[in-house]
């Protein structure tokens, strides 16, 4: 392997005084003040998110307008740092969606304590639990970063998947044993 | 009648006083300003008064442009709670910063701003003004020194040391480099003489200005001028990333904020300096200021012109370079600046007495 000497040459005359130098170094910083700024400012502008942005978890509902969490607890028992409680419970009998699913009575999620892993999204089987690309929250007190189940679907809105699992599932219950 | 004579210089003083002040505080937003344009940062841009937004077009860029920063960074060293090391020697910690702030001001008195009717416009014309204002601008000195030893801590102390040795090394050269600009002009230490002498043109078309025909004069004052007013890249006594902050590390509130204004009156006051001996002052090549009322606000503007001018050169070159270490501080001083001083006024003695001979 060919040793590459670099030469070290001595200063000239001119390089001693530093003259030169503090004059490119102006020259330079001169040229930065007329730059376009890099500074984003954090209020009014935000930064562009990325697609799979792992924002607060939020619970999602299908075109239909039905919640699409059946509270298997899943997430809840998956959740690292138990930031989730889920409540679970039927129905309501006069509801049309009664007899064809369970439903979450109550579903919290703790934002001080959930670290955005997205392990409940992950493990959801019935994709009602979606992170979204928020990323700041903040509140005056604890009970206030707990959120609630209508908060969460406020916040996650409407999932435009063409499943329909609910109606599928009606059909099938209406219909009766296949055997 | 006296008591005319007595209210007419009050007045004068005091709009010098509030003049080189708001020039002062204004400074401190310029820096941030020319800070954040360096880095590629748009600077303090949101301090507001109330309903200046709601004027058309112009209220939105007077906010960004920080107008109102200085006001509100007022304010705060105003309302902060003052506290007091247990551990400080009381009487010159308060001392100190008053100490470092009123030679600042004080030199101002002989600083000529313009001329009216070929009349200097100053609030003392004193033929030894340039001594005065190196006299009186090293006292400042003794604030920071003082502030270093009263503290009684360690940082300070060093920073009071730095800033005593920096200030001896580099008064000598700074007196010896502006005595060429003296011996021009006869003999005489009056500035408002020295900055009427360089408005004449060389040839008929060279400007006879300091910089022009001593440039090597010009060159080490402004660099004593730098080390002088503790600005980077000689800013031994405050240090921040060796000394957490130097001088002031005890100090906070409104104390902090007099060192704060002081050291940026002490840059206003030498960039003027620097403007009268070396830039020709309010004199501009080939142009002639009309009589009267006229002539004297243009001289003032041009005045200030360059010495906003000169300021904004002190804080490009902060954001440019960086600190000297201590040992090339002192090398830079004794070793190159003073030897340079030296020959540069032997030069020019030989070269005025030589040019006094043949005419």
């Amino acid at each position: 392997m060919a040793v590459k000497v670099v030469e070290r040459k001595p200063l000239t005359w001119a390089e001693r005084t530093y003259l030169p130098q503090v004059a490119s170094g102006l020259r330079i910083t001169f040229r930065n003040m007329f730059k376009p700024h890099v500074t984003l400012e954090y209020p009014e502008e935000r930064p562009d998110i990325p697609a799979n942005y792992r924002g607060i978890p939020t619970l999602v509902k299908d075109p239909n307008g039905r919640e699409k969490c059946v509270s298997c607890q899943l997430c809840e028992f998956v959740c690292p740092p138990k930031a989730i409680r889920i409540t679970p419970g039927a129905i309501a009998d006069d509801s049309p969606n009664a007899h064809v699913e369970k439903a979450p009575q109550e579903f919290e999620i703790n934002m001080l304590r959930c670290i955005y892993c997205g392990l409940c999204q992950e493990v959801c089987p019935e994709e009602a639990i979606w992170l979204q690309n928020i990323y700041s929250f903040s509140g005056y007190t604890r009970e206030e970063m707990v959120f609630k189940k209508q908060k969460l679907y406020e916040i996650g809105g409407t999932l435009p998947d063409q499943h329909f699992k609910w109606d599928k599932k009606k059909a099938a219950a209406e219909h009766g044993p296949t055997h | 009648m006296d008591l005319l004579l007595f209210g007419e210089y009050l007045l004068k003083a005091l709009l010098m006083i509030f003049g080189v002040m708001s020039i002062a505080g204004y400074a401190v937003l310029v820096e941030r300003k020319v800070a954040g344009w360096i880095q590629m940062r748009p600077g303090p841009n949101r301090t507001s008064l109330p309903f200046i937004k709601y004027i058309p077009y112009i209220g939105i860029r007077l906010i960004r442009l920080g107008l109102f920063q200085p006001l509100a960074d007022v304010g705060k060293f105003v309302f902060k709670e003052e506290p007091m090391p247990g551990h400080v020697n009381k009487l010159y910690y308060i001392l100190a910063p008053c100490i470092s702030f009123i030679p600042a001001m004080t030199t101002m008195t002989v600083l000529p701003i313009g001329v009216f009717n070929d009349r200097p416009m100053v609030l003392a014309n004193l033929d030894i003004g340039i001594l005065f204002i190196l006299a009186v601008s090293s006292l400042g000195v003794y604030g920071i020194v003082l502030a270093g030893w009263s503290a009684n801590s360690k940082y300070p102390f060093l920073g009071g040391i730095r800033s005593s040795a920096q200030l001896i090394s580099y008064e000598l050269a700074m007196g010896l480099a502006i005595l060429p600009i003296f011996m021009w002009t006869g003999g005489t230490l009056n500035i408002f003489d020295a900055v009427q002498s360089q408005q004449h043109l060389w040839f008929g078309f060279i400007p006879h200005w300091g910089i022009i025909w001593q440039p090597l004069s010009a060159l080490i004052f402004l660099v004593a001028l730098f080390a002088e007013t503790n600005r980077l890249p000689f800013d031994m006594p405050e240090a921040e990333t060796e000394l957490v902050a130097g001088y002031n590390t005890e100090y906070g509130a409104f104390k902090f904020g007099i060192f704060f204004v002081a050291e940026y009156t002490h840059i206003v006051i030498g960039s003027a300096v620097f403007t009268l001996l070396f830039l020709g002052g309010w004199t501009l090549p080939y142009i002639d200021y009309p009589e009267g009322y006229i002539g004297a606000g243009l001289s003032v503007a041009v005045f200030l012109a360059k010495v906003f001018m000169l300021v904004f050169f002190f804080m490009w070159i902060r954001w440019t370079l960086p600190r000297f270490r201590y040992d090339q501080v002192m090398r830079l001083g004794w070793r190159v600046l003073l030897p340079l001083a030296i020959g540069n006024l032997i030069f020019y003695a030989i070269a005025i007495a030589i040019y006094e001979q043949f005419n």
